[in-house]
């Protein structure tokens, strides 16, 4: 089965093609182009490339898989309402995966802090333990990611996940916590979360969202509504009583 | 392709998702949803809750439009798509869309310029455009001028608002009025149990040392802040506001304003169609008065049913189908959304 994958949940666009077996995925063409104003540009071309590359057509797909974020919403919604109309007009099902779990799973065996960049100062994140999500997603600065952490995992979770707080001790480092991080938030909040950095991962690589989706697709599962990760609410206030004209 | 081109149509330059599909000036489909009940309460559009609604409706909408039209995309010829102007990422959503369907179904997509689709519209109640022509566009969001020389080609924008446009302004005077939200409909109730000629709001960029400069452009800043003024002294001194007679009175200033200059833009260009279009081309004053100061010169007016001077997608479908026919190119598939797309381009060059 021919899958297509999408994600434009980081400044990243990407559009894979990967091959599901019945035991296994094989990658056939990956474009990535990182630009965090271009993903309405970039994305529709880099498809077309990806499926040149492999000299196929868009009716070979047999199957969608996109990231649904949490990630920048404007950017978030070019790949969703990209996957979602390519795949009404093939008939084909679309599968939504937590663009962080893409991340966490691509990272592998350990304890790890995925971030990416929500803007304003701040990282959508979670916690994988041998690439299975932990905690999260969620929205926070930088400097509050090991308390919420810390207090989401505080004797909900089987013991040797994750670390105890009193294990970790205080102040906003996550050592103890995790033992790595990657994303392109914790690459730039490296010296907020204080723990190594892989520089080599820092976008949803598209193996990786097909892998998180592979049971869905292998079963024939039904196609779902790629309904976006926001976290936040929109920016809007109501207004308040008139303001006087007269002096 | 027969004949006449079968084109689809998106729009989601605002808070309208639209698709629209016919074939030549026919009109097959016209499938449309309105956030515009989420913005309410805000007093007027929030453009991240009008993207956010895009993306839920824009494939439910698309299904009604091919269902409604009895097509299929395969059967389709080419998709237009508003790539502006508009609201950034509320256009986004749709031009991403509008990629994700003429790259599956293997179509042309023409990235088209939501004021143009807003005069092509017209031909699919009135056949062919007389050219040239000039186009009145009116609504929350733009009041322009334009002179219609090749819809195919580009069009020349003539004047255009300064400061709020023209829908803008009855948001606000309804909002002040109290009377709720979008205003254009409210103030054109509530005007007519009203005296027009009862209070003499002013006109703008009407006077002779505005003319020299702003001949074609409109203002409506200063009338609302006049209709502000005149609703408070009256509340200072403890009377009644008469909503009827204050909605008139703006709506007469605002409808004399946008007629005059219409008008006198059709005569300075020598031009006997004027097309309005947008949501105030469905004010019922605007009308009538644009018809009767138009009679006195020969000139033609053209106004589409309500529901195609609002955004929808069966406009965008109008342009896309005129561009095929011309046998315009196709715009390519990096075609951004161009939140201030000018009108040098009625479509985004191949
Ligand atoms: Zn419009």
């Amino acid at each position: 089965m021919l899958v297509l994958a999408l994600d434009t949940a980081t400044p990243a666009s990407t559009a894979a093609l990967v091959e599901v077996t019945v035991d296994g995925l094989a990658g056939v063409a990956e474009r990535r182009t990182v630009d965090p104003r271009a993903h309405g540009e970039k994305l529709a071309p880099e498809i077309a490339a990806v499926l040149a590359d492999a000299g196929l057509r868009p009716r070979d797909v047999t199957a969608i898989v996109a990231g649904v974020g949490p990630g920048p919403f404007t950017g978030l919604r070019v790949g969703l309402a990209t996957a979602a109309s390519m795949g009404q007009a093939l008939g084909i099902p679309t599968y939504g995966v937590c663009s962080l779990d893409a991340l966490g799973r691509a990272a592998g065996p350990g304890r790890v802090l995925i971030a990416t960049d929500a803007r304003r100062r701040e990282v959508y994140f979670g916690t994988y333990a041998d690439g299975e999500r932990v905690t999260g997603p969620e929205v926070a600065k930088p400097a509050d990611v090991a308390a919420l952490v810390r207090g989401a995992t505080g004797g909900s979770l089987p013991a040797g996940v994750l670390v105890g707080a009193e294990e970790a001790g205080g102040g906003t480092s996550m050592a103890g916590l995790v033992e790595r991080a990657a994303g392109e938030g914790a690459l730039k909040y490296g010296d907020v979360f204080g723990v190594p950095v892989e520089e080599h991962l820092l976008y949803p690589p598209g193996a990786a969202l097909v892998a998180l989706a592979a049971e869905r697709i292998r079963a024939g599962a039904p196609s779902e509504a790629l309904t976006p990760l926001y976290l936040r609410r929109p920016d809007a206030v109501e207004p308040s009583a008139r303001k006087a004209v007269l002096t | 392709m027969r004949d006449e081109p079968l084109v689809l149509g998106i729009e989601t330059s605002c808070d309208e998702t639209g698709v629209g599909i016919v074939r030549g000036h026919t009109l097959l489909a016209d499938a449309l949803a309105s956030s515009v009940d989420q913005h309410a309460r805000f007093g007027g559009v929030v453009p991240e809750v009008a993207s956010r609604a895009h993306l839920e409706a824009l494939v439910p909408t698309m299904q009604r439009a091919l269902d409604e039209a009895g097509v299929t995309l395969a059967d389709v010829d080419a998709i237009a798509v508003t790539s502006g102007p508009g609201l950034a990422g509320a256009l986004l959503v749709g031009v991403a869309a509008a990629k994700g369907y003429a790259l599956a179904a293997e179509k042309p997509i023409y990235g088209v310029n939501h004021l143009a689709a807003h005069v092509a519209v017209d031909t699919l109640e009135h056949g062919p455009l007389p050219e040239p022509a000039v186009a009145m566009l009116v609504s929350g969001g733009h009041s322009s001028l334009l002179l219609v020389d090749d819809l195919t080609a580009g069009v020349t924008p003539l004047g255009a608002t300064i400061d709020d446009a023209a829908g803008e302004a009855f948001d606000k005077v309804a909002r002040l009025l109290g009377l709720g939200f979008p205003g254009g409909p409210i103030i054109d109730r509530a005007a007519r149990e009203g005296d027009p000629a009862s209070i003499a709001f002013p006109r703008g960029l009407t006077a002779a040392k505005d003319l020299a400069a702003h001949r074609f452009d409109f203002s409506f800043s200063g009338l609302k802040t006049a209709v502000a003024r005149w609703v408070e002294s009256r509340e200072r001194a403890g009377e009644p506001v008469p909503v009827a007679d204050v909605s008139a009175s703006f709506q007469e200033a605002v409808c004399d304003v946008l007629t005059a200059k219409a008008i006198d833009a059709c005569r300075a260009n020598g031009v006997g169609t004027l097309v309005i279009g947008g949501g105030v081309a469905a004010n019922s004053r605007l009308r009538v008065l644009a018809e009767e100061r138009a009679a006195k010169y020969g000139i033609a007016v053209r106004v589409p049913r309500p529901g195609l001077c609002t955004d929808n997608g069966a406009m965008v479908a109008a342009l896309g189908s005129h561009l095929v026919k011309a046998g315009v190119a196709p715009s390519r598939l990096d075609l951004p959304a161009d939140s201030a797309m000018s009108l040098t381009a009625v479509s985004v060059p191949g």
